[in-house]
């Protein structure tokens, strides 16, 4: 990564103070002075802010936060061309996981995302980003479709979890979740997953196994969320702050855990404040991470995976399984 | 995760000081020994018992053949969460378990098979890693040697006290799942009281043949999320075996004492005879 990118924060602040002066001056207000102590006081402020990041709990707020960019803008800032894909053949279509073919620099890339409104109204219609069993099926169908055109496949996770609901249930969720988390493992074309705000247990994980898993900055990712933490384990559900700065969810914490490969970062105050620079590092990552991957061999793409899937846990006793591994690929290219 | 504590356990409970047990379902008083003879069934009402790994095994593996592996497993403490190791120690004493899965190999009517029974009896059989690593090795187990699989579920789901490494158990397993179907060997899942969470949205899911025992709870979120969170009124099969079966994800609802013989069936119908 180049200077500019090391410290955004600065860039962002400088470009805010800007504004303000344009802004000042257009409106005809003399803001001098009052700006100048701003700035003064903002400077300690800010040293402060580039060594101390914000807290778990800032993070879970600004994973949530409602201007968040979520996966269809990112998508269509990244793509030359994107065309959306609905349905899962079956019983509908969710609106809370979306989908479709786009192109990066000529590329072509199965995109599949959960994705919340920008608004209220616009939220209630997508289900505040909590996939039904139709949107896994959905998500499943066109990850199977790209395998079958050599497509590699981009997953944007951005849900507080699957929805728990009668009819998530009636249409059997656990199974369509099950599902993904079996065909996703072998799938013969890349996967790279990318948490881009929260990370809710099984339904973000029914659209997160890949080659690859990166999380921006202040994304968050769970096993439950805080609230149902701190309601079960502290047994009150108002202790979620204290929930969540004890769970290690954020995007340091996996990738000390090697649970994730690598930190997106983020503008000062959040991923909205700038939703092109984002969308410009994640687009540079995809590119590299694509001419890479493509390049190999499906059946080596996919012992990749698998092996690092099957080394995830912390236990004693753990023992080696690599030769065991190699035996059933062996098995099973032999069985084709 | 649901509270085990209100849950009866007819088997966990002292045989010597206990002779008599109240069914959890119809209140019924039943002499301990005549409970057994059943096979923990409820000769009143039909209502399933939870059983023990050991329970299970002696009613469904041929005498004296079950070989557990990977016991030596125990968990660790992946997010330094406070008290987790006094509650697992606590759990390990109560159950005389090390976690909240058994796995092993053992023949039934003489047909080899690897067999992993949960136990909702350890921390609410939810799974952490040392459970996701032993369903994983059972599962990876019958890939190499090309055995029939089958698991017997017990959960609340993951076991939110190891944070993220809980959930990515779901993932291991399930590739392992892939892996297993990948080298065409049967996997046959037996849900029972109560199976939902992570592992219903894991490898519980993904049996070739998928049996539920009767009255069963089977489900993803817990009925009391839904109705809390959501504010809707459920139906009065809500996620029992039967509601599971009339929406089609579960292929049979067997009867205790007709699961051995139904597995015995399952296994000889996917026997590689002369193909
Ligand atoms: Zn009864």
């Amino acid at each position: 990564m180049n200077e500019q990118d090391k410290n955004p924060q600065k860039d962002q602040i400088d470009k805010l103070f800007g504004e303000l002066e344009q802004l000042a001056q257009q409106q005809q207000m003399d803001l001098g002075s009052d700006l100048s102590t701003l700035k003064a006081k903002m400077v300690p402020v800010l040293k402060n802010r580039e060594t101390t990041a914000c807290s778990p709990w800032d993070k879970v707020c600004l994973a949530r936060h409602v201007q968040r960019p979520g996966s269809l803008e990112y998508i269509n800032m990244m793509c030359d061309d994107f065309m959306e894909l609905h349905g899962d053949r079956c019983y509908g279509d969710d609106t809370a996981l979306i989908g479709g073919i786009g192109t990066i620099d000529g590329r072509a890339i199965t995109f599949i995302g959960n994705q919340k409104g920008s608004n209220l109204k616009e939220n209630i219609a997508r289900n505040h980003g909590m996939g039904h069993p139709e949107g896994y099926r959905k998500a499943l169908r066109l990850v199977q479709q790209a395998e079958k055109f050599n497509r590699p496949v981009v997953s944007f996770i951005d849900t507080s979890g699957a929805y728990p609901g009668l009819a998530s249930e009636e249409r059997g969720i656990g199974e369509a979740i099950a599902r993904n988390l079996k065909e996703f493992s072998v799938l013969k074309v890349p996967v790279l997953c990318f948490i881009i705000g929260e990370g809710g247990s099984g339904g973000a994980l029914g659209i997160g196994v890949g080659d690859k898993l990166y999380m921006l900055e202040n994304a968050v990712y769970s096993v439950i969320s805080p609230e149902g933490f701190a309601s079960i384990l502290l047994r009150d559900s108002s202790k979620a702050e204290e929930a969540a700065n004890t769970m290690k969810i954020t995007a340091e914490d996996l990738k000390e855990f090697g649970i994730i490969h690598d930190i997106i970062p983020e503008p000062v105050g959040g991923a909205h404040k700038d939703p092109q620079l984002v969308a410009s590092h994640i687009k540079k990552i995809i590119t590299r991470d694509l001419d890479i991957l493509c390049s190999k061999p499906a059946d080596r793409l996919v012992r990749y995976r698998i092996k690092k899937i099957r080394g995830i846990g912390h236990f004693n006793g753990a023992q080696s399984w690599w030769d065991q591994l190699l035996n059933i690929f062996q098995l099973t290219r032999a069985l084709k | 995760m649901r509270d085990s504590k209100k849950e009866h356990y007819a088997s966990f409970d002292d045989v010597d000081t206990k002779k008599i047990v109240t069914c959890p379902s119809c209140s019924s008083s039943i002499h301990r020994k005549r409970l057994e003879d059943e096979l923990y069934v409820c000769p009143e009402c039909g209502y399933h018992f939870k059983l023990t790994p050991a329970e299970r095994i002696a009613q469904i593996a041929d005498q004296n053949t079950f070989e557990e592996f990977a016991a030596d497993l125990t968990s660790r403490n992946p997010i330094a969460l406070k008290g987790y190791e006094a509650k697992v120690s606590q759990n390990q004493r109560d159950s005389d378990l090390k976690d909240a899965v058994v796995v092993g190999t053992c023949t039934i009517d003489g047909q080899e098979t690897v067999m992993g029974i949960m136990s909702f009896q350890f921390m609410g059989g939810s799974m952490g890693s040392v459970v996701g690593e032993k369903i994983t090795q059972a599962l990876l187990q019958g890939a190499d040697t090309n055995t029939p699989v089958i698991l017997f579920t017990a959960s609340g789901g993951a076991r939110m006290q190891e944070g993220i490494f809980s959930l990515m158990q779901m993932a291991k397993t399930a590739s392992a799942a892939a892996l297993l179907e990948a080298t065409a060997t049967p996997l046959f899942i037996v849900l029972t009281h109560p199976t939902t969470g992570g592992v219903t949205a894991s490898f519980a899911m993904l049996g070739d043949v998928i049996i539920a025992e009767p009255r069963a709870l089977i489900g993803f979120a817990g009925p009391r999320v839904i109705e809390g969170t959501i504010g809707q009124q459920l139906p009065k099969d809500f996620q029992t075996a039967e509601f599971q079966q009339k929406r089609g994800f579960v292929d049979a609802i067997v009867h205790r004492k007709e699961l051995r013989r139904t597995l015995s069936f399952l296994l000889s119908a996917h026997a590689k005879r002369g193909r």
